[in-house]
């Protein structure tokens, strides 16, 4: 077997094996109800972790996306609130917006020659500025767009919805994977995250791509603050402080290797679910405290870091001996 | 003036001239803002504030860069610093002394310091990702310590730390200024700095020629640690007790911003300690400065953003490159010009 698919399928494991001891103690959680609650709760978690794993895969970091998210919301909702125009069309502007945001990182990150971790620092501190400068107010959104979008739902057997947030964020796991393995763009990214010189040299236009790349983050931002608002519907400009953080674990315990260059988007969707699988599991059981959960994620992060390391290690030998 | 003196202000003179900047466009806002007093033999004023306000990130910033100057970075340190303040809660209310409570607490942050270490050190992880366990978890300890609550004491001895007062200056000021001199002092009169620039410019290299790198590195890690706990006891200190939500929140990236201001290359390297502390002052005045000249404070984010692009932008090889082609061009415009002549 391919050692490359060896962290993905040790993430797949744990999740299974993580729910199988769930189910043995509340039986209940085996319902499609918790299975649709555990993709909405998630859904702009995911989408934005998607674009995250594009990030690491080239080797880049992208610590913006909580601001970004929390500067979508509060855009919609004031939007909304002070003009007439319709949902959509701010949707619409929202994304040009943050895709523009994420480009003009990619940029400036290519072009001047400086470390993704810094100039993302700086695009988090500007998009959450941009927010408090909109408003610093919780402002709910009233929209009657809002609450048809709310109330689509797909039924399950057995009670379970699977919401429009949540099938949105199937929907772009689904594209992501799509774009990662089956386009130049994604062999591109995959090149990039092998070594920059190496990519140049095997005629990846680097520019292009970086600047793709962060303008794909910005824009699944951008969607994951649309989703966000309308799973909370409100903008709110302390809202999701740290989501980045939450994204990059999943996309580690998703089994992409942080150095860039290997990984799949598919783990990432588990990492996600292993997360909210955690939260889930708490929830149940009332007694945990919700602190838990942080140093359940720091220690799946450490154990999967040292896999990744174990399995660098067996790999390099073998090339070495062969 | 003797030429080591003249390197470093050459070297201090970007900092100190943003600084000077910043602080006069400042008092044109705010007219009082140089006004010091002494009061019961102690000083006020908006200058000593900065200098108060400045104290966790000035801690931070000194343990910062040294990492970075080793090619690192910890992103632990906010995390640590909750630890830390709640360990000192807890101590302290369990009945500790005081020369106790100061004991465990800044064991607990070189144990933290030591975690990262091994990590980067001995599993060779990469020292984003190593210290983003610490990170996620740190905050979830730390609740686990306090349980949930904010918790308070009142003892007066540790309370002196964070309000108290010594040779005029508050007890913080003292504690960044005396810890970082002698961390400078240690690093700069000893060949532990150079040992360090070297491991941080090529590890590799600098561990064929004898250095021991894993040991150093520990160390780096280690000291970072012990600065993130003498910053959380500042921090709970400061306000009677240890709040592991907020306390430290977001600091790593201020830290790591004061060391950038500072002019460290995050590339590892060369590095002044001196540069991030006058970095970290740059931020608190820039904090305090947009709450005094009262503009909204939603503002200060923005702000920050915007100095930081300068600053990368003037960092960049690429400008750095343009400079030098335009000072050439410049150069060669006159010789032109001479030769016209």
């Amino acid at each position: 077997m391919n050692p490359r698919y060896l962290p993905l399928i040790a993430t797949i494991a744990i999740f299974l094996i993580a729910y199988a001891v769930c189910i043995a103690q509340y039986p209940n959680m085996l319902s499609t109800r918790v299975i649709g609650n555990l993709l909405t709760d998630n859904a702009f978690l995911g989408i934005a972790a998607v674009g995250m794993t594009f990030v690491i895969l080239s080797g880049g970091i992208d610590l913006s996306i909580g601001a970004v998210i929390a500067f979508t919301g509060v855009f919609l909702a004031v939007l909304l609130q002070a003009t007439s125009i319709h949902p959509l069309l701010a949707f619409v502007l929202a994304l040009a917006i943050t895709t523009a945001f994420g480009a003009l990182m990619g940029a400036i990150i290519h072009h001047l020659e400086m470390p993704p971790f810094i100039v993302t620092l700086a695009g988090m501190f500007l998009a959450r500025g941009m927010a408090f400068v909109l408003s610093i107010d919780s402002i709910p959104i009233k929209h009657p767009f809002y609450a048809t979008l709310k109330s689509a739902y797909y039924k399950l057997p057995g009670g379970g919805r699977i919401t429009l947030i949540g099938g949105l964020m199937l929907l772009v796991f689904a594209l992501g994977i799509l774009i990662a393995h089956r386009t130049r763009f994604g062999a591109n990214v995959y090149a990039l995250g092998g070594g920059a010189p190496t990519a140049r040299l095997m005629g990846v236009p680097i520019a292009r791509t970086t600047i793709l790349i962060y303008a794909l983050s910005g824009f699944l931002a951008g969607l994951s603050g649309i989703v966000f608002s309308l799973y909370t519907s409100a903008g709110y400009s302390l809202a999701t402080v740290g989501v980045e953080l939450d994204a990059i674990a999943a996309v580690v315990i998703g089994g992409t290797l942080l150095t860039g260059g290997s990984g799949f988007i598919a783990g990432t969707l588990v990492g996600i679910l292993i997360q909210g699988l955690i939260q889930t599991y708490i929830t149940f059981d009332g007694s945990l405290s919700s602190w838990w959960t942080k140093i359940l994620i720091g220690l799946l992060l450490f154990s999967f870091i040292l896999l990744q390391k174990g399995l660098i290690h067996v790999t390099d030998r073998r090339r070495r001996h062969a | 003036m003797s030429p080591t003196l003249k390197a470093y202000a050459i070297r201090l003179f970007p900092q100190v001239a943003a600084l000077a900047v910043i602080l006069l466009m400042v008092s044109i806002a705010f007219p009082g803002f140089f006004r010091l007093e002494m009061q019961n033999g102690r000083l006020y004023g908006s200058m000593i504030d900065i200098l108060n306000r400045g104290a966790p990130v000035a801690l931070l910033a000194i343990g910062m860069t040294v990492v970075i100057a080793t090619k690192g970075i910890d992103l632990s340190v906010g995390a640590v610093m909750a630890i830390c303040g709640a360990v000192a809660a807890a101590a302290i209310t369990s009945g500790h002394s005081l020369a106790m409570t100061l004991l465990i607490t800044l064991g607990t942050g070189i144990l933290c310091g030591l975690w990262n270490g091994i990590l980067v050190a001995v599993l060779d992880i990469q020292p984003i990702i190593a210290t983003l366990v610490l990170m996620v978890a740190g905050r979830g300890i730390a609740q686990l310590i306090t349980e949930g609550a904010i918790l308070t004491f009142n003892d007066a001895g540790l309370i002196f730390i964070g309000s108290g007062s010594l040779f005029g200056l508050p007890m913080p000021v003292v504690v960044w200024l005396a810890f970082g001199i002698l961390v400078a002092l240690l690093v700069r009169r000893t060949a532990l700095g150079m040992l360090i620039e070297a491991l941080g410019v090529n590890r590799r290299a600098s561990m064929l020629s004898g250095v021991s790198t894993g040991v150093l590195l520990i160390a780096a890690y280690v000291l970072s640690g012990l600065c993130a706990a003498l910053a959380g006891i500042i921090a709970a200190a400061d306000i009677r007790g240890a709040d592991a939500n907020n306390a430290g929140l977001w600091l790593e990236l201020d830290a790591i911003l004061a060391v950038v201001v500072g002019g460290t290359s995050l590339l590892g390297g060369r590095f002044s300690i001196a540069a991030s502390l006058i970095g970290a002052l740059i931020i608190q005045s820039v904090n305090t400065g947009i709450l005094l000249s009262g503009f909204p404070p939603e503002f200060n984010l923005i702000i920050k953003a915007a100095i930081i692009v300068l600053i990368l932008v003037i960092q960049s090889p690429r400008a750095q490159s343009a400079f030098v082609f335009l000072s050439r061009a410049g150069a060669s415009e006159k010789k032109t010009e001479q030769e016209a002549k």
